[in-house]
């Protein structure tokens, strides 16, 4: 048989160059080294340039004094801290407006892509003219847009417009409203809230068990909510109720006390919730339309109500088609609030660029800000790769 | 902005790529590729501006220009880069510009740790706060708690946070890159001050107000908080090329000392006063000992004029901006403009 024949043929000795396993292995070889000799001669050159023009180079100057202010800081910050803290700085204003952007987006998405379904006309013709009229404007545009408007059509701060029985400012200056002075009590509400939040989860989890197991419903959601209230403010109680607030007042230039929140912030805040929410849509949608329609039909069958299939039925399923582009979404957000500094929100990149220019070490900051971002992008992949697989189709 | 990341990017790239030596070889560069690159900030009326035309001019255009001549006898021979204050110096150490005329102020920290040069000083100018009439301020000690507008990476910025913790006061900055964006933001009340070297406050009194209100509307505080030397800045390495461009500068200032201008210095090149002879080359040697035309000095004072022309065209009594020569009036005259002995 010629199978036989081929395979008990005894070896015929092959030259290496005709060998694929040998020429594999060469190809290999000589394609990583010269990537590595390319690597060499690119930090090689780079040193040897630096050193020619007497440019400075290394991590030292992060620990010298900044010299420079930024206008809205989550931790304390003062001209005479480190470049290292000033960088910081600009990280957590990164976060926040990224953190809260992603939260609101999905939010606002979710509602704009359903109601693009909805059967209301007027509804679904709103839903698809927002939708279409951010995701085809550049997002630079927006911001310009949103920082014009709030710093030329509020008033000055002697005129600011009061809300709330003059408790709460609108301004060119941003929103001033009050809060509570700090107290200690409020550390135990923090840590009561974590606690309520852990109790909540754990009720939840048990409900789930008792309803498989016995089909008895438990109003877990309301119970949940219940503590994540009540707890913080039963603490807040038995602490005394410290209620001293610190009021917003016009002093000199500008509002003193209370707190603010920025034009610039808000303005970044709003571009890139209401750009972004238009793409969540679109993808949000596509997912519900990906289900097949008997879907709906057989949780009607079983007598839920609409809400109840939507939220346990469709959405459920329709979370596999969303979950992956919204990754990239949220990668999208993250990376679009460095747009931040064409209206002066004081971000990551703001704080880098100044460095930059005051110190001159060009290469070790944008150093810095590639790490910041790949680590913090890497980290919404990883969570979203995780949550993607705990929510996928189990094969049985 | 992405425009000053991709730029510290493609600077970045021009480190690590570039092979060749540079030191020694900008002249030459320049001189093979015909034109000087000069480098100009964005826009600042009076020192740095296109025209209608797109034709680039003011104060420190004309020391590009006045290079320019000396190297090539025809002032016209420049390209200019709009760069930010956070482009610029990136942009002369990477080899994008030659001479860096973008109002940059010369530290210590600049001329050595950034591989640079400053070779003079065109303008000795100083940080002041531009505030409007009716926020009622009179004096920059009134300012605690103010909302400052301001331009990031400066040393306007960093002297800004040093005045006010001097004088225990405190402020919010708004800090935005583009002149343009922080200039709307001022003007729209974003800010209670707008603070920066007083020549380009004057330089935004006289030009940006936005109707309705007008120039009268906006004062400059009296206090000077600063003292801001505006140099043009090369890349270090090449001496040659800095020393063109220290005496190109000098040569303006060694005319108008002694009374060349742009409209007798053809009858000056007649002259019998010996000093005159060597500036203008009728006596050769200074030329040559710069590598350049003996007639540089006459190139540059016929073609941009010299430096009290220079300054009331576009900067002072002949223009919008109205400055006072101040500290940059000649030594003989009571300031710090000097040029050392031309022999």
């Amino acid at each position: 048989m010629a199978v036989e024949a081929l395979g008990s043929a005894p070896r015929t000795k092959v030259a290496p160059w005709n060998d694929p396993t040998v020429r594999g292995w060469v190809f290999q070889v000589v394609v990583v080294g010269l990537v590595g000799l390319l690597a060499w001669y690119l930090v090689d050159n780079t040193i040897t340039n630096l050193e020619r023009q007497k440019i400075a180079s290394g991590f030292h100057y992060l620990g010298r004094e900044a010299g420079f202010e930024i206008g809205d800081t989550m931790v304390e910050y003062s001209p005479a801290s480190t470049y290292a803290r000033a960088i910081y700085v600009g990280m957590l204003n990164t976060l926040k407006v990224s953190v809260l952007g992603i939260i609101m987006a999905t939010f606002l998405g979710t509602l704009l892509g359903i109601g693009r379904l909805s059967n209301n006309w007027l509804l679904s013709k709103i839903c698809e003219w927002y939708v279409e009229a951010f995701r085809n404007v550049p997002l630079l545009l927006w911001l310009f847009l949103f920082y014009k408007l709030i710093s030329e059509a509020f008033p000055g701060p002697r005129q600011a417009i009061s809300a709330f029985w003059g408790t709460v400012f609108l301004s060119n200056r941003g929103v001033y409203f009050p809060v509570p002075l700090a107290d200690a009590v409020f550390k135990w509400m923090g840590v009561a809230l974590l606690v309520a939040i852990a109790g909540a989860w754990a009720l939840h989890r048990w409900a789930r068990r008792r309803q498989d197991a016995t089909g008895q419903p438990f109003p877990s959601i309301i119970a949940g909510t219940g503590l994540i209230v009540g707890l913080p403010v039963l603490v807040w109680l038995l602490g005394g109720a410290p209620h001293h607030m610190s009021w917003p007042a016009l002093k000199g230039f500008n509002f003193d006390g209370g707190s603010v929140i920025q034009p610039e912030f808000t303005a970044l805040l709003f571009g890139l919730v209401l750009y972004t929410s238009a793409f969540v849509a679109e993808i949000v949608r596509s997912g519900i339309l990906a289900l097949h329609k008997g879907q709906t039909e057989a949780a009607a069958a079983l007598g839920l109500t609409r809400g109840q299939s939507m939220r346990l039925v469709l959405l459920p399923q329709a979370l596999r088609v969303i979950v992956p582009p919204m990754t990239s979404q949220y990668l999208n957000i993250t990376k679009n609030s460095s747009l931040a500094i064409a209206i002066g929100y004081p971000d990551l990149v703001a704080s880098i660029n100044v460095t930059i220019n005051q110190t001159g070490q060009a290469i070790e900051n944008v150093l810095i800000i590639m790490a910041a971002y790949l680590s913090v992008s890497l980290s919404i992949s990883a969570f979203m790769n995780w949550y993607n697989k705990r929510i996928a189709l189990r094969e049985r | 902005m992405r425009n000053t990341l991709a730029a510290t990017a493609a600077s970045i790239v021009a480190f690590i790529t570039s092979s060749t030596a540079m030191a020694g070889k900008d002249l030459d560069a320049i001189k093979a590729r015909g034109a000087l690159n000069c480098g100009v900030g964005i826009g600042t009326a009076g020192f740095m501006l296109a025209d209608s035309q797109g034709k680039w001019r003011g104060l420190s255009v004309d020391v590009c220009r006045a290079v320019a001549a000396a190297i090539f006898g025809d002032a016209e021979k420049v390209k200019y880069a709009p760069l930010t204050s956070q482009q610029r110096f990136t942009a002369v150490q990477s080899g994008e510009v030659d001479i860096v005329m973008g109002n940059a102020t010369w530290t210590l920290t600049r001329d050595t740790a950034l591989g640079l040069d400053f070779t003079g000083v065109y303008y000795y100018d100083g940080q002041s706060f531009l505030v409007p009439k009716t926020l009622g301020v009179k004096s920059a000690r009134e300012l605690g708690g103010a909302t400052v507008c301001v331009a990031p990476g400066t040393t306007t910025e960093l002297n800004l946070a040093d005045y006010f913790r001097a004088n225990k006061m405190t402020f919010k900055p708004v800090v935005i890159e583009k002149v343009d964006e922080i200039r709307a933001a001022f003007f729209a009340g974003r800010c209670d001050v707008y603070t920066t070297d007083a020549s380009s406050l004057a330089a935004t009194r006289a030009a940006n107000v936005p109707p309705p209100r007008t120039f009268d509307d906006f004062v400059i505080l009296p206090e000077i908080i600063s003292k801001e030397p505006l140099g043009p800045v090369v890349r270090h390495g090449d001496s040659q090329f800095a020393d063109i461009v220290r005496w190109a500068l000098y040569a303006m200032v060694e005319a108008e000392e002694h009374g060349i201008t742009s409209k007798n210095v053809d009858e000056m090149l007649k002259s019998d006063n010996p000093a005159i002879k060597r500036i203008l080359g009728v006596t050769p040697g200074m030329g040559k000992a710069l590598g350049i035309d003996e007639r540089w000095v006459y190139n540059i004072v016929k073609q941009v004029g010299n430096y009290g022309e220079s300054f009331d065209r576009n900067v002072g009594k002949d223009s919008p901006l109205k400055i006072d020569r101040g500290l940059n009036r000649l030594w003989s005259q009571g300031g710090l403009q000097y040029s050392p002995p031309f022999r």
